[in-house]
């Protein structure tokens, strides 16, 4: 592990050590909680309350509205992002590994920390909270499949970048083929195949022509988007029978995926709304989480993966053929991308328009970095940015505090964080980006 | 610097002999001197991709090919008719009108042809540099929309005399763009962050950030709440070059006046040295005493600046105002127009002419071909992909392969 373990890595700089980087975790999570302690905290004017309506209104067990002083709830939420702060501190300074639960709390912490400021004083709006979790769930599903088709890309040492027309790809041929079959689910099944031919393409100029796979990634995304929107002017727009959003023709059984409640599980509250009363595309979601996250670390191919993407010369030498397995990696994970394009047009019951992913693709990569590389922790913070797209619309509705504007960056600024080591630490593949040539 | 590893790391297999097989700077290295001949190949293909779209989506090539087997003769001429309509008037959209009547008025979608390249040659200039210096900056567009934020706060908001207001929104807008490229330059110096990633993130901070500038009430045309700026004073604006009947202004001119001190800069001045030092063998300029950290910020600095002075230029030149689009995909075009240009300055100039002229036929493929503008990204995407990739490109066209080999030479 010599020479391509201190080959160009795409995010930290690996000879600082780990300690070090895991310091900035601490000061990142202390400087975030110091904001929350400053604008949400202090920022709330006293003697107001935020109130909260957990259940919708058509829920079957119906829970009450409630409400708290917004500014002791603030304080007190801040406070609790110090300590976990301050914990971090603790433990690095007993060497000892934190769990994933760590973020996953500040994170939750932060968010409520957010609503209760930004619901302050607004005495006749709830604060949706189911409502704002669904809706933050669906919006993550683009997010998930791009992450997942990143993760599985890279972790095979092929970077990514055209996710965007994967899924911009996916969402195209979806509204298609439904439109066509006037079945949305075969739409959703025709979805990878758009996503399938990017990634082909990928793996042709990267693995075959050794191309730049940055530059390719790139090219690939506008090529994608001169297609699909020259087809969508030209073709779509003479035959509007070819792009039917969900409205339209959904009363004759039609190109909008249903929601498919799970019996029982979906009356439970909170839960039951947010994770089992969605499309099949969510559901299908779930599935490829799980199966990937044991699949890559579990089993004898996902090894082979991870070996092609960090030491693909100790691979080669073990007979596990390098090239092949990163062809049909970035095949598959195109694959995975373009289903979830599916998202934007069948799963949303939204005619095709041009370039709708509007940089959905580009958060997918980010949600894989701030997830590590990992299926599980690119689940996670995917459902952060769907939180956060959530928020940001919510707000919108009940006119907002904070500009929109600020909300539609978080997800990019996290990611600059985190690639630069201030919120954990995130190390790609080693292999990445490197053409294998025997 | 990790970056360098590669380099000095010893290869157990003999096959790796050749450490710069493992580097992607290399392939950028393919990209940036693949021959004159690939280049061209590569342009014919992208038009050729092109007319394949144009026949699929054409209604009369559609109706002759449902009886395409009593009279293929139809569907053939239908396509060949739909081709030669495109182009014919991508030729008028962008170089000369022949049914104008005068030369003047013929020639002037040349000269809007330039129009639209000037900022793309600004741009592709910075991209070219941060090439070269091994650093892969994909965040042209978030610098072009900061440089165009600065001049066009300084152009509409500040009333200075000639001369001074123009000179002073575009120091302003190569200051953002600068700005802009500084961050993510130290963040790969002091944290190793990576560039790529980075300025993508960037790009879409800089988006959201000017479109909430436009929310605020000092930043619209008072009393009217749309996300638009007043106008620059004409103080601030480039004169036109050619009269005001030709929008081509000295945006122009100065875009060439930067491509001849971008080339002075990268061959003639001891600074470019060092990034052309730091692009080719980082390990080596540390070791000859360069600091590499410090060029990877000054290179993006200098990437930046010049991309905030094609989004100055857009906004001073051809927009006037500010609005949410104002960039347009300036920053990723010039991502284009860098690669087709090898990141050389006359390379850049050239591919900049090229990609303006499919822009500024645009319209003229609508209004006389029906085509939407859309085919430019295609014809744009294929060609770079294409001289990306000279051995498909040699395999598509049955050239013989080159005496020597790429990994050989390179």
């Amino acid at each position: 592990m010599t020479t391509i373990e201190a080959s160009v890595p795409l995010t930290a700089d690996r000879s600082a050590p780990s300690f070090v980087k895991q310091w900035k975790a601490a000061i990142g999570y202390g400087a975030i909680g110091l904001v929350s302690l400053v604008v949400f905290g202090f920022g709330t004017a006293s003697g107001v309350t935020t109130s909260f309506a957990v259940s919708r209104p058509n829920d079957t067990i119906n829970l009450p509205h409630f409400s708290v002083p917004s500014q002791p709830t603030t304080l007190t939420l801040s406070v609790v992002l110090l300590a976990l702060a301050c914990f971090q501190v603790w433990a690095q300074h007993r060497r000892m590994r934190v769990g994933v639960w760590l973020p996953i709390v500040f994170a939750v912490v932060f968010m409520a920390s957010l609503m209760t400021w930004a619901g302050a004083g607004r005495a006749n709006t709830d604060m949706a909270v189911t409502g704002l979790l669904v809706s933050g769930v669906f919006l993550a599903v683009p997010l998930v499949f791009g992450g997942m088709a990143g993760t599985l890309c890279e972790r095979s040492g092929i970077v990514n970048i055209a996710i965007e027309g994967q899924l911009l790809g996916g969402a195209f041929l979806a509204v298609v083929v439904a439109s066509l079959t006037h079945n949305a689910y075969l739409g959703m099944l025709a979805a990878p195949l758009a996503g399938a031919l990017v990634g082909a393409l990928l793996a042709l100029f990267a693995v075959r022509y050794w191309v730049d796979q940055i530059v390719v990634g790139v090219v690939l995304n506008v090529l994608v988007v001169g297609i699909t929107s020259f087809l969508f002017s030209t073709v779509l727009s003479d035959n509007k029978d070819l792009n039917q959003a969900g409205a339209q023709i959904g009363a004759q059984g039609g190109v909008i995926m249903d929601n498919l409640p799970i019996p029982l599980l979906s009356d439970i509250p909170i839960i039951g709304p947010v994770l089992f009363d969605q499309n099949a595309l969510v559901y299908l979601m779930y599935a490829i989480v799980v199966v990937f996250q044991i699949m890559l670390f579990k089993s004898r191919w996902g090894l082979r993966v991870r070996a092609v993407g960090e030491h693909p010369m100790a691979a080669d030498t073990v007979g596990i053929k390098v090239n092949r397995t990163r062809v049909r990696n970035t095949i598959l994970g195109g694959a995975i991308a373009g289903l979830g394009g599916a998202f934007f047009t069948v799963a949303s019951g939204l005619a095709f328009s041009k370039e709708m992913t509007a940089g959905k693709g580009y958060i997918a990569l980010a949600a894989m970095i701030l997830g590590r590389w990992n299926p599980k922790g690119a689940l996670l913070a995917a459902l952060l940015f769907g939180f956060a797209d959530a928020l940001r619309i919510q707000l919108g509705v009940i006119g907002s505090p904070i500009p929109s504007e600020f909300l539609a960056m978080l997800p990019y600024l996290a990611t600059i964080f985190a690639v630069a080591g201030l919120v954990g630490r995130s190390r790609p593949p080693a292999a990445e980006n490197i053409p294998y040539k025997k | 610097m990790t970056a360098t590893a590669t380099e000095t790391g010893a290869s157990p297999r003999p096959a790796d002999k050749n450490p710069t097989d493992q580097r992607p700077r290399d392939v950028l290295r393919s990209i940036v001197e693949s021959n004159g001949l690939v280049v061209l190949l590569a342009i014919f293909t992208a038009l050729v991709v092109g007319a394949i779209l144009v026949v699929l989506s054409d209604a009369a090539v559609q109706d002759a090919s449902g009886y395409f087997f009593s009279r293929p003769a139809d569907t053939l001429s239908a396509a060949w008719s739909a081709i030669s309509e495109a182009y014919i008037a991508m030729f008028q959209g962008s170089i000369y009108n022949v049914k104008a009547d005068t030369f003047g008025s013929g020639i002037r979608p040349l000269t809007n042809t330039l129009t639209y390249s000037s900022p793309l040659i600004f741009a592709g200039l910075g991209l070219g540099i941060g090439f070269r210096a091994g650093l892969f900056n994909i965040g042209a567009q978030g610098q072009v929309i900061l440089g165009a934020i600065m001049a066009g706060y300084i152009g509409f908001a500040m009333h200075l005399p000639v001369g001074i207001h123009l000179a002073l929104a575009i120091i302003g807008a190569i200051f953002g763009g600068a700005l802009w490229g500084f961050i993510p330059g130290l963040l790969k110096a002091t944290t190793g962050a990576h560039e790529v990633i980075v300025t993508i993130m960037l790009n879409y901070v800089a988006l959201y950030g000017i479109s909430w500038l436009l929310s605020l009430k000092s930043f619209q045309v008072p009393g009217s709440g749309n996300p638009k700026s007043p106008a620059v004073d004409s103080t601030a604006q480039w004169p036109h070059l050619f009269g005001d009947s030709y929008t081509l202004n000295w945006g122009f001119v100065v875009a060439l006046a930067a491509a001849v001190g971008v080339w002075w800069l990268m061959e003639r001045s001891t600074l470019g040295f060092r990034f052309r030092a730091v692009g080719a063998n980082p390990a080596a300029a540390t070791k000859s005493g360069m600091n590499v950290k410090l060029t990877y910020i000054l290179v993006m600095v200098v990437a930046g600046g010049l991309a905030g002075l094609a989004g100055g230029s857009q906004v001073v030149g051809t927009e006037k105002s500010l609005t949410v689009g104002v960039a347009g995909s300036i920053g990723f075009d010039a991502i284009t127009v860098a690669l087709l240009g090898r990141s050389r300055p006359a390379g850049i100039v050239a591919a900049g002419i090229l990609f303006g002229g499919l822009r500024a036929a645009g319209p003229t493929l609508q209004a006389q071909a029906g085509l939407p503008i859309d085919i430019v990204l295609v014809i744009q995407s294929v060609i770079v992909l294409f001289i990306a990739a000279p051995p498909l490109v040699r395999f598509l066209f049955r050239l013989p392969e080159p005496r020597h080999p790429k990994e050989v030479t390179a």
